[in-house]
């Protein structure tokens, strides 16, 4: 597999406070890679660095281009998470697609044919096409975010970056999403994300990166999805469970919140799915699943 | 007929009425990107700072336009490199340098008691003092301003809608902050003998936020903000003949009347918009 990025011993500080410490990391092309751990441990910051937009106290990120690839540097889009988004400014879908267009310094000030029937095609693929000319605010949360793919993909991207583009939406729509990108790396776009969605990225995406300030562990699902990691990534008391061929992480709730706090359908819930008679497995790294009384 | 016509026979008003359409018109256009950008306040400091610059000018006998430009230029290239590198919010960014910048031009006065010139020009504006020269002046700047937006239109747009992802997508955003910077100056020196130092901050906000409310449309909001600066800039001049007052305060408050004219019927649509459907 070709290599698209290789970030080598990358720190990063903000006021003698380390953000990131040492990262090594690896993409090939056509790799799915999603980033996860807690908020604060720079998941975003190391975005940025990859993107350029921030400058990294020591370290450096090289991305590489296929040699027999026409342009001298792989092309990178960026989906940014919606909340830093002006939903307010006055651009409508298409307007906000066209502006991932590649583009000289001075250039006529509306689309060409060929960009108008590009945005349309991306817009298209995406099953916003009927969207074009409405205002950005008056978008569903998944239809935003995939107008935010959309400018991604206008671009032509050789590498996809996406800060957690199933946050804010419901589970039906993050779903959706995420079939979306899995469907996009099928046709070979590589893609780095970051989530907060633990679940989702277990059952999803291919290579999992576990990061709190440095990276904790890489690899397949399955491989890092294991307690001790996600204690060390999240400073916290995590469960892994196996159940029905899924991979589930959730934090170990405090025995007061099981007790006392949570209503008794929830409750009624939790207990059929941990009894007995649902069998529960075994963690993959040998640590016996504990036993959950409630 | 006539009586409406009286004010051109007057060479001062024909001058001052273009140079208001002028300035009016510029303000709104670029009022559009830094309403969207959240610098309002901009203008207003800017315009101070730019005070300072004329002083200066005429401290070292430079050309006014030359001298109070680099300054006005100068301030702005600090503002975005303070925000940039010091992570400070642009309001407080224009209060220090803007402020710091106008207090060199109160300090240079009060050192050199002996100016022969007045600055109340400068402050309050004064379209009666307008000359040819000013207005080819106003015109050249305002055909360069436009033709900037015009060909920098979609870098423009990108940095204006969001800065830090243009760079992702190639938008040389430092470099269009720069001309921007540039820009933005050299409006303020155009519009600061029509409209003062006091007045050229509302000239730059109100007609883009007027604008705002009757569009969705960027494209549409930039052509209805250049349009009423225009209008309100004609307006106002008009109206200043005939009630006596300063023409900049008299542009101003045209554009504050359709601004609130605006607004109510904004406040009006959304509220019939929201009404609960009636059967009868």
């Amino acid at each position: 597999m070709d290599p698209i990025l290789e970030v080598h011993n990358l720190s990063l500080q903000y006021r003698h406070t380390p953000v990131l410490q040492e990262i090594n990391l690896h993409l090939h092309s056509g790799q799915f890679a999603a980033i996860v751990g807690p908020s604060g441990a720079g998941k975003t910051s190391l975005l940025k660095l990859i993107l350029g937009l921030l400058r990294a106290t020591q370290g450096q990120v090289q991305l590489i281009q296929d040699s027999n690839a026409s342009r001298s540097a792989p092309r990178l889009s960026y989906v940014p998470q919606v909340d830093v988004v002006d939903w307010n400014f006055p651009v409508t879908v298409q307007q906000v697609v066209w502006m991932g267009r590649p583009r000289p310094k001075f250039s006529w000030p509306w689309p060409t044919d060929a960009e108008k029937q590009r945005v349309q095609n991306v817009l298209e693929q995406l099953e916003i096409g009927h969207l074009a000319n409405q205002h950005i605010r008056n978008l569903s949360g998944g239809q935003q975010q995939r107008v935010f793919l959309a400018r991604a993909l206008v671009a032509e991207p050789d590498l996809l970056v996406l800060d957690e583009p199933t946050s804010g939406v419901d589970m039906r729509t993050a779903e959706n999403m995420l079939h979306l990108l899995l469907d996009l790396n099928q046709q070979g776009m590589t893609i780095l994300m970051t989530t907060h969605d633990l679940n989702m990225a277990a059952a999803h995406i291919p290579w999992i990166i576990c990061l709190n300030k440095r990276i904790i562990a890489e690899g397949e699902p399955e491989a890092v999805f294991t307690e001790p990691i996600l204690n060390e990534t999240y400073q916290g008391d995590m469960m892994v469970l196996h159940h029905d061929g899924l991979l589930l992480v959730q934090q170990r709730p405090h025995e007061h919140t099981r007790d006392d706090v949570l209503p008794n359908p929830i409750l009624g819930h939790e207990a059929d799915f941990l009894t007995p008679t649902t069998p529960l497995e075994e963690s993959p790294n040998g640590c016996a699943t504990p036993a959950v009384s409630v | 007929m006539d009586a409406l016509l009286q004010p051109f026979q007057f060479e001062f008003f024909r001058n001052g009425i273009m140079a208001a359409v002028l300035a009016g018109g510029l303000c709104g256009l670029i009022g559009v990107y830094i309403v969207l950008r959240g610098m309002s306040y901009i203008g207003h400091g800017l315009s101070h700072a730019i005070f300072g610059g004329a002083v200066v000018s005429y401290v070292l006998q430079w050309n006014f336009y030359l001298g109070a430009g680099i300054w006005g230029f100068v301030c702005a290239l600090l503002i975005n490199k303070t925000v940039r590198a010091a992570k400070i919010n642009a309001d407080a960014a224009i209060g220090v340098i803007t402020t710091a910048s106008f207090a060199i031009g109160i300090a240079l006065i009060s050192r050199y008691r002996s100016f022969t010139r007045s600055f109340d020009a400068a402050l309050f504006g004064n379209i009666l003092g307008v000359t040819q020269q000013d207005i080819l002046v106003i015109a050249i700047i305002t055909v360069l301003i436009a033709a900037v937006i015009f060909f920098m239109y979609r870098q423009l747009l990108f940095t204006t809608f969001d800065s830090d992802v243009a760079q992702v997508y190639g938008v040389q955003t430092a470099w269009v902050e720069t001309v921007f910077a540039l820009v933005l100056a050299a409006a303020l020196i155009a519009a600061l003998q029509i409209l003062g130092v006091t007045m050229i901050a509302a000239a730059l906000v109100i007609p883009a936020i007027t604008a705002r409310l009757m569009t969705d449309s960027f494209n549409r909001m930039i052509l209805l903000s250049a349009m009423l600066g225009a209008l309100t800039g004609f307006t106002g001049m008009y109206l200043s003949f005939y009630v006596d007052v300063a023409s900049g305060a008299t542009i101003v408050l045209a554009q504050a009347f359709l601004f609130v004219v605006v607004l109510a019927f904004s406040l009006f649509q959304n509220r019939a918009y929201s009404l609960p459907d009636t059967h009868v």
